[in-house]
């Protein structure tokens, strides 16, 4: 008897075991991109299990999801260039559209995005521009160009501070330089590389993570920045002003890809969905700053939040004049070695 | 105890190491030799292609340029460290075990906190630069955080312990009675600490030294923070080819010269110590 009992309770936890790992949707997301009750949330109003795991950098999650062909992931977020890659490599599931309604939230130009038309593989989740960010009380002539961060004024020398992830530092060598955002011809990349080496005599540092923690408390006065992040500084201190050089930058867009390889279908696709639910979507708006891509969402942000973060106000016809990063295929070990070109020259 | 009893009890610790270290580390070494996918990955190619690699200007002048921080900060913290051994050895002895309890006392907290400490005393508006606004001195100091100096100063302040335990000990052994021949023959303290003292604790210095050199040449944390990203040692870019580049034969590759500096050096430091104990203490 006992031993029945032992048997069948180990049975059922078998059982159990494998009817959760079949069931639990596994998202990996940025730390703090979503709401913190967002998975939660979901599973109660769903009956989907789910579990959130964290990536620290789109590589990160690139080398996991590379290495295991897209296994033990569901849904990921990932900035665009990447969502084509995994597409490219056929980890990423062609989207049924019928499948999230609520894909009818998105602005038009959210569904064509240069580097997926139509949405076939990857859902925006948050798109905005990189520029510069700068305290107006340390700064004596308002910056104008991508050249007043790399061979800034006087006064801001030794006070910059500039993205150190591969694309956004050599955007700005290359915007400055009057080239495209995606360049590789080899002559415009040694250019590049030649601006950004001379850069680094008036840099303060290469910061991703905390250059508005620098601004806030003056270790720097002018920082290349995210417009999300920027405004982090700008909620702490009001002389902070963001803004767009005249050469123009980049349209980031950060997206939500379903892995082909998922054994949850339904459950990703119910999670894309609840993701872009006009409330959900604007909570992130709301309390991480980033422009979302879902109309009621952005419609219905109090005109004060708009007030207090203008870059919260730009419209997809104002960003959809900005190119994307793109997949660069092979030249993107050409980007990878300039960029350590960059980082060792004395 | 016979062999097999130490057979035995070496058993547990050499199938830990072996399971969980070396076999681990050859399988990442093993990938040096394969291909890298258009996206990252791994091509199941052979190749020498990544070992080539790592002799291209660029990268071996990082490794060069990471040799000579890490020797300057290994020079520094043995001068340090030699001078605040010797200082402890000389105390009577119930002090010692408390001295030393302080030199190690900063290994007891985390090295990410020991290192943005420096962060937030060092920084433009930090304790230093407040410090001397407070006592009056105007004007724009010179940058104190994000240059080659700091990297090598905060190097040198996480492993000066090591340097102090590792000649401590030769000179806490240090019999005086030898010095006491040595004055007696006429040598000054100077003669005596150059001719006898010195030589008879360089194993110490030397296994500091490499410690030291070893510890910092590897190091991806300090140049990071400390050198606000603008000094790529050969730490931060093997990083770079695992977590950004996504290219982990080129790193495996990088990885395994590193290694091998690591352990010739290593290897030469065992060497010193066996003649230091071995021949010149026991000749004296």
């Amino acid at each position: 008897m006992m031993t029945t009992i032992r048997a069948s309770v180990a049975l059922a936890a078998l059982l159990g075991a494998s009817a959760l790992s079949a069931q639990t949707l596994t998202i990996s997301n940025w730390d703090g991109y979503m709401a913190p009750d967002a998975v939660g949330d979901f599973t109660a109003a769903t009956g989907h299990a789910a579990e959130l795991v964290l990536h620290g950098t789109n590589e990160e999650i690139m080398g996991k999801l590379i290495a295991s062909g897209g296994a033990g992931y569901d849904v990921v977020f990932v900035s665009s260039p990447f969502a084509e890659i995994l597409n490219n490599l056929g980890l990423a599931e062609t989207l049924d559209h019928d499948r999230i309604p609520n894909m009818a939230n998105l602005y038009p130009q959210a569904m064509e995005l240069a580097h997926d038309p139509g949405n076939s593989f990857s859902v925006p989740y948050a798109w905005g521009t990189t520029g510069l960010c700068y305290r107006t009380d340390l700064v004596a002539e308002a910056p104008t160009s991508w050249n007043d961060l790399l061979s800034p004024a006087e006064d801001v020398a030794g006070r910059t501070t500039m993205l150190a992830t591969d694309r956004w530092l050599l955007a700005a060598g290359m915007l400055a330089n009057g080239f495209s955002v995606n360049v590789t011809d080899e002559d415009a990349l040694a250019q590049v590389r030649d601006t950004l080496i001379a850069a680094k005599s008036t840099l303060l540092a290469y910061d991703d993570t905390t250059f508005y923690a620098k601004l806030v408390s003056g270790e720097a006065s002018l920082v290349h920045a995210w417009d999300g992040w920027c405004n982090y500084a700008i909620a702490e201190d009001e002389n902070v002003v963001y803004m767009i050089p005249e050469e123009g930058t980049d349209l980031w867009v950060d997206t939500i890809v379903i892995l082909a390889a998922s054994e949850n279908k339904d459950a990703a696709y119910d999670f894309v969905n609840y993701i872009l639910d006009a409330e959900t979507h604007g909570w992130a708006a709301e309390n991480i700053l980033y422009k979302v891509p879902n109309a009621p969402a952005m419609a219905a942000l109090d005109p004060e939040l708009i007030a207090a973060f203008p870059n919260m106000g730009m419209t997809p016809e104002e960003m959809f004049v900005f190119e994307q990063l793109r997949d660069v295929g092979e030249a993107q070990r050409a980007y990878s070695r300039l960029v350590t070109e960059i980082m060792a020259a004395q | 105890m016979n062999q097999r009893a130490s057979t035995a009890l070496m058993a547990p610790a050499l199938a830990w190491l072996t399971a969980l270290m070396v076999v681990p580390c050859l399988l990442i070494l093993a990938l040096a030799f394969f291909r890298r996918g258009l996206y990252g990955g791994i091509e199941y190619t052979f190749t020498l292609e990544n070992l080539a690699l790592v002799f291209d200007p660029l990268y071996a002048g990082i490794f060069l340029n990471s040799a000579r921080v890490a020797g300057t900060a290994a020079i520094i913290a043995c001068v340090i460290g030699y001078a605040a051994a010797y200082a402890i050895a000389a105390m009577p002895r119930r002090h010692q075990p408390m001295l030393l309890f302080f030199a190690v006392l900063p290994f007891w907290s985390n090295y990410l906190i020991r290192t943005y400490a420096w962060i937030v005393l060092l920084n433009r508006e930090g304790l230093i630069v407040q410090g001397a606004r407070w006592i009056g001195i105007e004007g724009e100091l010179p940058p104190l955080l994000y240059t080659q100096g700091t990297v090598i100063v905060g190097l040198v302040y996480s492993y000066l312990p090591f340097v102090i335990l590792a000649c401590y000990a030769p000179l806490s052994r240090l019999n005086p009675e030898i010095a006491e021949a040595s004055f007696d023959l006429g040598a000054s303290s100077w003669t005596t600490f150059r001719r006898v003292t010195l030589p008879m604790t360089l194993p110490g210095i030397a296994v500091g030294a490499v410690f030291v050199f070893v510890l910092s040449i590897g190091n991806f944390v300090t140049p990071a923070l400390l050198g606000g990203g603008q000094f790529q040692m050969i730490g931060n870019t093997i990083y770079a080819q695992f977590l950004t580049a996504n290219d982990w034969p080129f790193g495996a590759a990088l990885s395994m010269v590193l290694i091998a500096i690591m352990m010739g050096l290593l290897f030469l430091q065992t060497l010193a110590v066996e003649r230091g104990s071995g021949g010149r203490v026991r000749d004296a």
